[in-house]
C-alpha cells in the first residue's frame, strides 16, 4: 500500500513533468526487479510462453509414443538422454514424467500464472483506472516467486531420477513412495517446493488484485459499472485465495509423510518386500484436500478467458454485452459453486455413494450458469457488425470449446456415468477442451487485444488468421477423436495399448491425434515469430486501435509509470455503450458524460447527468420534454 | 549430406515465407486496407466459419455413424445397460444443444458480420428471455440428475447376501484374485504385515476360514449372479476396471473397497454376438501407478453357473499348493487346516466331532 500512495502523490504533484519520471529506472529496476504492474504483467506473460512451448513439447514427445508405437526414437537421445532405452523407445516411466509434467505446466505455469498473472496484472490497473497495484513490492515479489518456484520445475526435469511422475494429481502413496516409482524420489520433492513457491506467488497476487479491485477504482468506476475482465479477475482471485492454501496444506503434510513418517495419507502397505510401519492415513483424505484446490482451479484457469472473451466479442460485435448483471452473476455463482463440486472427481474412489449423490446434484447445477454465459455470448454476436480481428477469432473459438467441452462434463459429472467414462480418454478430451484449449484461446485473444497497448505495436492481422485457423482446427483434430477412444474404454495414462488386444483397433485414430498434435503445435511458432516481430517491427498503434469503451485506450499508446500523465479519468457510464442509437459513433468510451450525449442518453441515463456536475467536464443541461 | 540438404531446404523455405510475409504487408500499406475497419479478410473469415461448420459436423456425423461398432463397447452386465441407456440419453440431450449452439455461433458470425454503413443491434438484456434459459437447462438437468441419481443408489445399494464374494487386489504391476474356497465359503483374514513373497494376500493362517481360499491365475464368475468385488490395494492406489461390465472402483491400499455386479452374457456367448473366438473379457488398471499401469491385465472368463462351480471345486487351495506354511497353523488347527485345504482327505464335520 504505502509504495502504492508515495506513487499518487509523486504523480499528481510532478503534472507536467512526468517524462522525466520515466527514464528514472535503469536497466534492473525498469526490466528486472520493476514494480510497474505493466512490466511485471508481460515478465508473467513471457515466462507463460517459455513455459507453454515447453508443456507443449513434451505432449508432442509422449503423443509419438501414442501416436507411433514402433517408432524409432533414437534420435531424442540427445535431449532425453538415458530415458530412451536401448531399443530407441521412451522409457515407460518417463512417458509418466512426461503426462505429469505437461499437466502441471500447463495448468499452473501457463493457465493460472500465464493468464491470471498477466492479465490481471496488466489490465486491472488500466481498467479500473489506477496507477498502478495496491502494492508495487507485492507484486515482484509474486513474479519472483513464480521465477523461482519456475526454476526448481524446470530443474527438476533434467534430473537422474526424472521429475515427478504420479500425476498432475500427485496421489499418495505413488507420490510418497520413492519406492513404487522413481519419479517420488527427489522429482516429487522438487516438485513440492515449486509448488509451495507457486502457491506463495499465487496469493501475494491474488491479495493485491483483490485489494487493488475494491479499493483503487476511479472516480465513478462502481461495481456495476466494472469491465467484465475485472469481475473475472477478480472473482478469480477470491477463489484461489480460498483454495489454493488448502493445496498447501496437502503439499504440506506430503512433504511430512515423505520425509518425516508421518501417516497421514499411508496405511497398510507392503511394497519392494517389505510392509511399512505405516497406519491408520488415508489416501482418500489427500484426494479430497487436492480437489478443493483442483476444481476451483478449473474455474481460476477458465474464468479469466471468459472475461476476456466477453471484453473481446462485446467490443468486436459492436454490442454491449447482452445480460451484463446475468454474466456477473453467472461468475459470482460459478465461482461459490466451485468450492462445493470437488468430490465429483473421486466418485470411484471408495468414498460414500451417498456423498456421491449430492455431489452429482452440485456438479450438475453449475451447468446452469455455464449455459447462461453461452447464451448470453450468443445473443451478444446476434445483430452485431463483426470484425474479425485475430482476438475476436480466438474468442469466438472459446465459445465453440466452451459448449463442446462444457456438455461433455454432463455425462462425468453424473456419478452412474461417470463409472465408465472415469479416468478414461473421454476426460481428457473433456477438460483439454473446456479447460485446456478454452482458457488458451482466452489467453490468446488477450494478447493480440492487448498487444497494442503492451507494446505500442498492432500484431500482424493476416498471420493471426493463418494462426487461428490452423489452431481451431488442429485442436478439434486433436481431441474430438479421443471421446471415441473414451467411449471405447481406453484409460488415460497408458504407455501403451498392445495389452488390449481386443481393443486394440485405435491405431490409426491415435496417429491421426498424433500428427494434428504436432502440426498444432507447429502452428504456435507462426504466433511467436508474430509475436517478437510485432514488438519491434510492427505497425505503430493508435491510441484506441479497436475503438474500443474502457479505460486503458484512453492512456498514451506506450503508457509510463503510473498510466495516464495527468489526472486519472473519471468515469461517466458502463464499458458497454457500444453502437447506441442516434449516438455519433459506434462507441462511447466510458469517460464521457452523459452530459456531452444528449441524443443517445436512455431516460434513466438524462436524470445521471445531475450527477455529473461535481467534476469539472463541462455540463450541458438537457430538458427531458 | 542430407542431413545438410534438408536444413537448407528448410531454411529455404522459412526465407521464403518471409518474404511472402513482407510483401503482403508492404501490398497493405500501399492499399491503405490497414487503416480501413474491415477489409476482404473480414469476409473470408466469415465465410470460413460456415465452411468449418459444415466441415467439421460433416465429419462428425460420418465418423459417428459409420464406426458406431468400433467406439461402442458390448455391455455385458445389468446395471451397465441402465448406465449406458443413460448415457446415450444424456448424448441426445446434449448433441441436440451441442447441434444448436455451435450452429448459431457460427452462423451468427457469418451472417452479421461488419457491413459498411450498417450499425449493430443496442440490445443490452432482456429478462424473460434470459429467466427462460436459466430455466429450461435447469429443469433438463434435474431431470438428468435424478434419472442419474435412482441408477447410482441401485448400482451402490447392499450386495445381496447369498452374491458370490471375490476379493480382488491390486499391486504393482498386477491383479490377484482370491475366492472364498468351496469348504467354508468364506474369506480368510488378512494382516498386511504377514505379507511375503509366497503369501500374496498377506493371509492370516489363525484364521480357520484362509485354509480352504484359492487364488487362481485368471479370473472367473457366474453368469447371472450377482458378484461382490471385495476390493483392495497392496501398495499404490490401483483401480479395478471391468469395461464390458461397466465397473470401475479404485483399490486402496489401507481402505477396502468394493462393488456388486451381475454379469449377463457368459465369454462363449459374448464370443458369438461378435464373431471373434479369439475374444476375452478382462480386468485392468484405471488409476496411475506406475512404470507398469499399463499392462495390469487380467484374463475374466464369464462361466453358466454350473461350469462355475465345477471350475471352483477343481481349484487346488492355496495351502495345498503351499504346504510349507502349515508351520505357521496354529498347533490345534493342522488336521482341519489340512482337510480343508484338501491335502489329505477326510470330513471336516468329522473331525470337529471327533475334537
Amino acid at each position: 500500500m504505502a509504495i502504492a500512495d508515495i506513487h499518487v502523490t509523486e504523480e499528481t504533484h510532478s503534472d507536467g513533468h512526468e517524462h522525466h519520471d520515466e527514464h528514472h529506472g535503469n536497466f534492473w529496476t525498469t526490466y528486472v526487479f520493476t514494480i510497474d504492474h505493466k512490466m511485471i504483467g508481460k515478465q508473467f506473460l513471457i515466462t507463460g510462453i517459455a513455459w507453454a512451448l515447453i508443456g507443449g513439447l513434451l505432449s508432442v514427445i509422449f503423443r509419438l509414443q501414442l501416436g507411433f508405437p514402433d517408432m524409432q526414437l533414437e534420435w531424442l537421445r540427445p535431449i532425453l538422454g538415458e530415458w530412451i532405452t536401448a531399443e530407441g523407445k521412451l522409457d515407460a516411466e518417463f512417458y509418466l514424467a512426461l503426462v505429469t509434467m505437461h499437466g502441471t505446466i500447463m495448468v499452473f505455469f501457463v493457465l493460472t500464472a500465464g493468464l491470471s498473472g498477466t492479465f490481471s496484472n496488466f489490465l486491472i490497473p488500466l481498467q479500473i483506472g489506477a496507477r498502478d497495484m495496491a502494492s508495487g513490492f507485492m507484486n515482484m515479489l509474486s513474479y519472483w516467486f513464480f521465477f523461482a518456484s519456475s526454476v526448481i520445475m524446470l530443474i527438476s526435469l533434467f534430473i537422474e531420477t526424472g521429475p515427478a511422475s504420479g500425476g498432475w494429481v500427485i496421489y499418495p502413496p505413488l507420490s510418497a513412495l520413492p519406492q513404487a516409482v522413481n519419479g517420488s524420489g527427489l522429482g516429487m520433492t522438487l516438485w513440492l517446493a515449486a509448488m509451495a513457491l507457486f502457491i506463495v506467488s499465487s496469493l501475494l497476487g491474488g491479495i493485491n488484485y483483490i485489494t487493488t479491485v475494491i479499493n483503487l477504482r476511479t472516480e465513478g468506476m462502481s461495481f456495476s459499472r466494472l469491465p467484465l475482465t475485472i469481475w473475472a479477475f477478480f472473482i478469480t482471485a477470491v477463489i484461489g485465495l480460498l483454495s489454493f492454501p488448502v493445496l498447501f496444506s496437502a503439499a504440506l503434510l506430503l512433504i511430512f509423510d515423505r520425509s518425516f513418517g508421518t501417516s497421514f495419507f499411508l496405511s497398510d502397505i507392503y511394497i519392494g518386500g517389505e510392509a511399512l510401519p505405516n497406519q491408520g492415513g488415508s489416501p482418500i483424505l489427500f484426494q479430497h484436500l487436492f480437489w478443493f484446490l483442483g476444481h476451483p482451479e478449473v474455474y481460476i484457469v477458465l474464468l479469466p478467458a471468459l472475461g476476456i472473451t466477453s471484453e473481446v466479442i462485446a467490443t468486436n460485435s459492436r454490442k454491449p454485452i447482452f445480460g451484463y448483471k446475468a454474466m456477473v452473476g453467472s461468475i459470482l455463482f460459478i465461482a461459490i459453486l466451485s468450492f462445493i463440486v470437488w468430490a465429483h472427481h473421486m466418485f470411484v474412489t471408495g468414498m460414500n455413494p451417498f456423498l456421491g449423490s449430492i455431489f452429482m446434484l452440485l456438479t450438475l447445477i453449475i451447468a446452469v450458469p455455464s449455459a447462461v454465459k453461452v447464451f448470453n455470448y450468443l445473443a451478444t454476436l446476434w445483430k452485431g457488425n463483426i470484425r474479425f480481428t485475430p482476438a475476436m477469432l480466438f474468442s469466438i473459438g472459446l465459445v465453440s470449446f466452451f459448449i463442446s467441452g462444457g456438455l461433455t462434463g454432463i455425462f462425468l459429472g453424473n456419478s452412474a456415468i461417470d463409472i465408465q467414462l472415469h479416468d478414461t480418454y473421454f476426460v481428457v478430451a473433456h477438460f483439454h477442451l473446456v479447460m485446456g484449449s478454452a482458457s488458451f484461446f482466452g489467453l490468446l485473444a488477450g494478447v493480440y487485444h492487448w498487444f497494442p497497448k503492451m507494446y505500442g505495436r498492432m500484431m500482424d492481422a493476416k498471420l493471426g488468421y493463418i494462426h487461428f485457423w490452423l489452431t481451431f482446427v488442429g485442436v478439434y483434430m486433436v481431441f474430438f477423436p479421443m471421446h471415441y477412444i473414451g467411449i471405447a474404454g481406453y484409460p488415460r495414462r497408458y504407455y501403451s495399448f498392445t495389452n488390449f488386444d481386443t481393443l486394440n483397433n485405435f491405431t490409426d485414430l491415435n496417429m491421426f491425434v498424433s500428427v494434428a498434435a504436432i502440426l498444432t503445435l507447429g502452428a504456435q511458432f507462426i504466433f511467436l515469430f508474430n509475436f517478437f516481430y510485432s514488438m519491434y517491427r510492427g505497425r505503430k498503434a493508435t491510441t484506441n486501435p479497436w475503438q474500443s469503451n474502457t479505460l486503458e485506450w484512453t492512456t498514451p499508446v506506450n503508457p509510463g509509470h503510473g498510466n495516464w500523465p495527468g489526472k486519472i479519468p473519471t468515469v461517466y457510464r458502463w464499458p458497454y455503450d457500444y453502437s447506441k442509437p442516434s449516438a455519433k459513433e459506434d462507441f462511447i468510451p466510458q469517460t464521457i458524460p452523459f452530459s456531452e450525449t444528449p441524443e443517445s442518453n436512455l431516460p434513466h441515463e438524462n436524470d445521471m447527468i445531475k450527477l455529473e456536475t461535481d467534476s469539472d467536464q463541462k455540463v450541458v443541461v438537457v430538458d427531458e420534454k | 549430406m542430407f542431413q545438410f540438404i534438408v536444413i537448407f531446404g528448410v531454411l529455404l523455405l522459412l526465407i521464403i515465407l518471409y518474404t511472402l510475409f513482407r510483401i503482403s504487408r508492404l501490398v497493405s500499406v500501399v492499399k491503405g486496407s490497414n487503416k480501413k475497419v474491415a477489409t476482404t479478410s473480414n469476409k473470408v473469415n466469415a465465410a470460413l466459419f460456415m465452411f468449418f461448420l459444415f466441415g467439421a459436423f460433416g465429419f462428425f456425423f460420418w465418423y459417428s455413424w459409420t464406426y458406431f461398432d468400433d467406439y461402442t463397447l458390448p455391455v455385458a452386465s445389468e446395471h451397465g445397460i441402465v448406465t449406458d441407456t443413460l448415457f446415450w440419453t444424456t448424448m441426445a440431450v446434449t448433441g441436440i444443444v451441442f447441434l444448436i449452439t455451435n450452429v448459431l455461433l457460427f452462423w451468427f458470425s457469418y451472417a452479421y458480420q461488419h457491413k459498411e454503413g450498417r450499425k449493430a443491434s443496442f440490445y443490452p438484456d432482456n429478462h424473460k428471455i434470459e429467466i427462460l434459459w436459466t430455466v429450461v437447462p435447469a429443469l433438463v438437468l434435474t431431470g438428468l440428475v435424478f434419472t442419474g441419481l435412482r441408477a447410482w443408489n441401485d448400482i451402490t445399494s447392499e450386495a445381496q447376501s447369498d452374491a458370490e464374494i471375490i476379493e480382488i487386489m491390486g499391486y504393482q504391476f498386477a491383479w490377484g484374485v482370491r475366492y472364498p474356497g468351496v469348504k467354508d465359503n468364506a474369506l480368510g483374514e488378512y494382516n498386511y504385515q504377514m505379507i511375503d513373497a509366497v503369501n500374496q494376500f498377506g493371509m492370516d493362517l489363525s484364521d480357520k476360514n484362509t485354509y480352504d481360499d484359492f487364488m487362481p491365475i485368471e479370473m472367473h464368475i457366474p453368469k447371472g449372479k450377482e458378484v461382490l468385488l471385495k476390493i483392495r490395494a497392496r501398495d499404490v492406489l490401483h483401480s479395478v476396471f471391468l469395461p464390458h461390465f461397466r465397473v470401475k472402483m479404485d483399490a486402496v491400499p489401507g481402505m477396502p473397497t468394493h462393488f456388486k455386479f451381475t454379469a449377463t452374457k457368459s465369454t462363449a456367448e459374448m464370443r458369438a454376438e461378435l464373431e471373434n473366438p479369439e475374444f476375452n473379457y478382462f480386468v485392468t488398471c484405471t488409476e496411475i501407478c506406475g512404470r507398469g499401469h499399463f499392462s495390469m491385465v487380467m484374463k475374466l472368463v464369464v462361466d453358466e453357473p454350473a461350469d462355475y462351480e465345477k471350475w471352483k471345486a477343481e481349484q487346488p487351495t492355496w495351502l495345498k499348493l503351499n504346504p510349507d506354511y502349515l508351520a505357521k497353523v496354529p498347533e490345534a488347527n493342522r488336521e482341519l487346516a489340512k482337510i480343508k485345504s484338501g491335502m489329505v482327505e477326510g470330513d471336516e464335520n468329522n473331525l470337529k466331532a471327533s475334537l
